[in-house]
């Protein structure tokens, strides 16, 4: 049985990142972790709003769920955030199916639709706030064990093990991702996409197929909510189920490129370094520049400046335009030697 | 006039009226009158309790239902300027509340420095987001006016971000409010005559600012209304809503309408920036709030509907109040939600549009 390209790519950057750790200093896998942990959520949002191009802007509440849920269960009822983590999957499965159900019976579609889930996000977000049971605006705050645990997933001497749990995270979801690319939903998927109505009109069951897409997406985002737990120890409303998440949810993947199985993992590596790098940036500024020393928000106006230039120059992502300009520049280099040829020709 | 065109607000307004009986529903104690021991017939005893729960939250009621008007009032103006880009551009303007957040800071700027009065300062404020307008849309919307709409969302997005956080480096997350030294006590409208302020009405208190930003707002959408409905360039622009191609074959310019519209657009969240910041603080995401319920406005009182923003300001206004009263403690823009979502699951048309 011959093995896919994709998943020959996908072993071999698995080989490259199960090699990288060994180079890198604290400072540098952090940053690794926040690379791949990016990857990972860009590809759950890409199986939605990319192959399946129903864009959401409400991410927020799935991660908000899966980190809740996994949370609450581990605090108050000692569950491990391992089996947690897939309670709350399931949960915001189940939220983002409800949701899907709602808007798409009603026909509620394009911005419209990128409007209801940023609608949902937002009332759930509210909704927290207000509940007492999860701490409501305080807050929940992971117990602080001195030491790592692989049962509770909490690791604070080695954080090459966060590194670990999240590369295998992401593995397995860009296999889901490949897997659905390469399979019928994926391709049902991309129909929907492209148009609708044709698909309809050829049989696919467009309900359906658009609601198992926001299923899965939901899943795979909430347990990356489980994790963003896990990790930071502590979790809030306004951080888990906030706008931000959902914009830097849909950034990776639009800036790699959206509904391309390599998209969100391109966009993240280079977006999340770069992201890195303002921030040392600002806090230690050059001397012409020291006005800027200390000063909140230019790694999120940088983000909004990226955004427009991807969004009027590059709307296909990294992974579209890169060979759309490599062709350019090729017709370009060999455009004289076509033309004397064609010249030749007559 | 068929019935069918008020179908649409019959049944919004149908939703709002139950959901705000649900409300009153869950606040009256109407099981006590179900128990046996209860006193006289059961009606009765709802409507005495119901008459016990208006004396006791009377006056809340009529104080939000008035501050909830007149804060409507300017959400209407916030929404027509969105309802206006929407209907011309086809453009989600997610930046609408970023660009009212520079509105707030310019009107701030000529208070603190300058020493105008935020009310003259509307004649500096409006048209320099005009301009602004202009150029926002030259420089950022225009290029992409040909890319699929998630991408024009981002987009606007992106300009949110690149504005919010540009204010947020110049001028740091402090809120900067500004205090008029007048509309306390006896106040003197333009020399005619003396009122006194703020108003009482059934004790509900309408304090000078407030008035003026709604009135204020009323008067810039009468304007507006007017430039729309009477003059050339809202007929070009009309033209422009309905049908691109056609108003290019007649000859009018419709980039140039574009980026009229959305000048006019961004001079309406200019003037409400002006109208709003006597009571509302400046700071860098202090649009955030206006541009939430500018969309769902939009959504509800139908796209491109001017009349329809004006009467969703009002309703979301209301809702958004009443909602901090019935369910005390929790965050006032959840009616709204609610509100938005039923209104895009069964009307996505908006109250006053038209089946598509």
């Amino acid at each position: 049985m011959t093995i896919s390209r994709d998943y020959q790519i996908l072993a071999g950057l698995t080989l490259v990142f199960a090699i990288l750790p060994l180079f890198a200093n604290q400072f540098q896998l952090t940053l690794l972790i926040t690379l791949l942990y990016w990857a990972y959520l860009g590809t759950a949002w890409n199986i939605m709003g990319g192959y399946a191009g129903q864009f959401s802007f409400g991410h927020s509440a799935f991660f908000g769920i899966g980190a809740y849920t996994s949370t609450v269960l581990f605090l108050n009822y000692g569950i491990s955030p391992w089996l947690g983590m897939f309670v709350g999957a399931g949960f915001a499965a189940l939220f983002g199916a409800a949701m899907g159900f709602l808007t798409f019976r009603f026909g509620v579609k394009g911005h419209f639709f990128a409007l209801a889930t940023f609608a949902f996000a937002e009332m759930s977000r509210l909704i927290a706030q207000d509940s007492d049971f999860i701490n409501s605006t305080i807050g929940l705050t992971m117990p602080i064990i001195g030491g790592d645990s692989w049962s509770q997933m909490i690791f604070e001497d080695t954080k090459l093990y966060y590194y670990i749990v999240i590369l295998g995270m992401l593995i397995v979801a860009t296999m889901i991702s490949i897997w659905i690319y390469r399979n019928k939903l994926g391709y049902y998927l991309l129909a929907i996409r492209e148009d609708e109505d044709a698909a309809a009109a050829l049989g696919v069951d467009t309900l359906r197929y658009k609601i198992i897409a926001v299923a899965i997406s939901a899943a795979i985002t909430a347990i990356g909510g489980s994790f963003f737990a896990q990790r930071f120890g502590f979790i809030d409303p306004a951080l888990v189920f906030g706008v931000s998440i959902s914009i830097a949810v849909l950034l990776r993947p639009i800036f790699g490129g959206s509904g391309a199985i390599w998209g969100p993992l391109v966009g993240a590596i280079f977006l999340t370094p770069m992201e890195e790098f303002t921030k040392i940036f600002v806090r230690n500024p050059p001397e012409f520049l020291s006005f800027m020393k200390g000063r909140a928000g230019f790694d999120v106006l940088l983000f909004g400046v990226i955004i427009i230039i991807v969004v009027i120059y590059m709307p296909d992502g990294l992974v579209g335009s890169i060979p759309q300009w490599l062709e350019r520049l090729r017709r370009r280099l060999r455009g004289q030697s076509q033309s004397a040829t064609q010249e030749a020709a007559r | 006039m068929e019935w069918k065109q008020y179908r649409g607000s019959l049944i919004g307004g149908l939703v709002v009226i139950s959901l705000f009986a649900i409300l009153i529903y869950n606040n009256v104690d109407w099981r006590a009158c179900l128990e046996p021991e209860a006193e006289g017939f059961v009606l009765s005893c709802v409507a005495e309790n119901t008459s016990a729960w208006y004396a006791r939250y009377g006056v809340v009621m009529r104080q939000a239902t008035v501050s909830g008007l007149l804060i409507g009032g300017v959400y209407g103006l916030v929404a027509l300027g969105l309802t206006m880009i929407f209907g011309v551009l086809e453009i989600i303007n997610f930046a609408h509340g970023a660009l009212m957040t520079v509105g707030l800071y310019i009107t701030f700027i000529l208070f603190d420095t300058f020493g105008i009065d935020p009310y003259l300062g509307l004649f500096i404020t409006v048209p320099l987001l005009f301009f602004i307008g202009l150029i926002v849309y030259r420089v950022v919307i225009h290029p992409a006016r040909d890319a699929p709409h998630h991408n024009q969302l981002l987009l606007t997005l992106g300009l949110t971000l690149l504005i919010e956080n540009l204010l947020l480096m110049v001028f740091t997350a402090t809120p900067r409010a500004i205090r008029l030294d007048y509309g306390r006590g006896e106040t003197n409208i333009l020399g005619l005559f003396v009122m006194q302020f703020p108003i009482r009405i059934w004790r509900a208190v309408i304090t000078f600012d407030k008035l003026l930003a709604f009135l204020g707002a009323l008067v810039v959408t009468a304007i507006l209304y007017t430039i729309i409905q009477k003059t050339d360039l809202g007929k070009a622009i009309r033209a422009t809503a309905q049908e691109r191609d056609g108003a290019a074959l007649v000859g009018i310019n419709t980039d140039w309408i574009n980026m009229i519209t959305f000048g006019i657009g961004t001079a309406c969240v200019g003037a409400a920036a002006a109208l709003v910041l006597p009571f509302r603080p400046a700071d860098p995401t202090a649009g955030n709030l206006f541009n939430i319920t500018a969309f769902i406005i939009v959504v509800l009182g139908g796209m491109g509907n001017a009349i329809g923003a004006l009467l969703g300001g009002l309703i979301i206004g209301l809702t958004q109040e009443l909602t901090g009263i019935f369910f005390p403690g929790s965050p006032d823009l959840i009616g709204v939600f609610v509100i938005f979502i039923l209104v895009l699951l069964f009307r996505p048309q908006g109250l006053l549009g038209q089946a598509a």
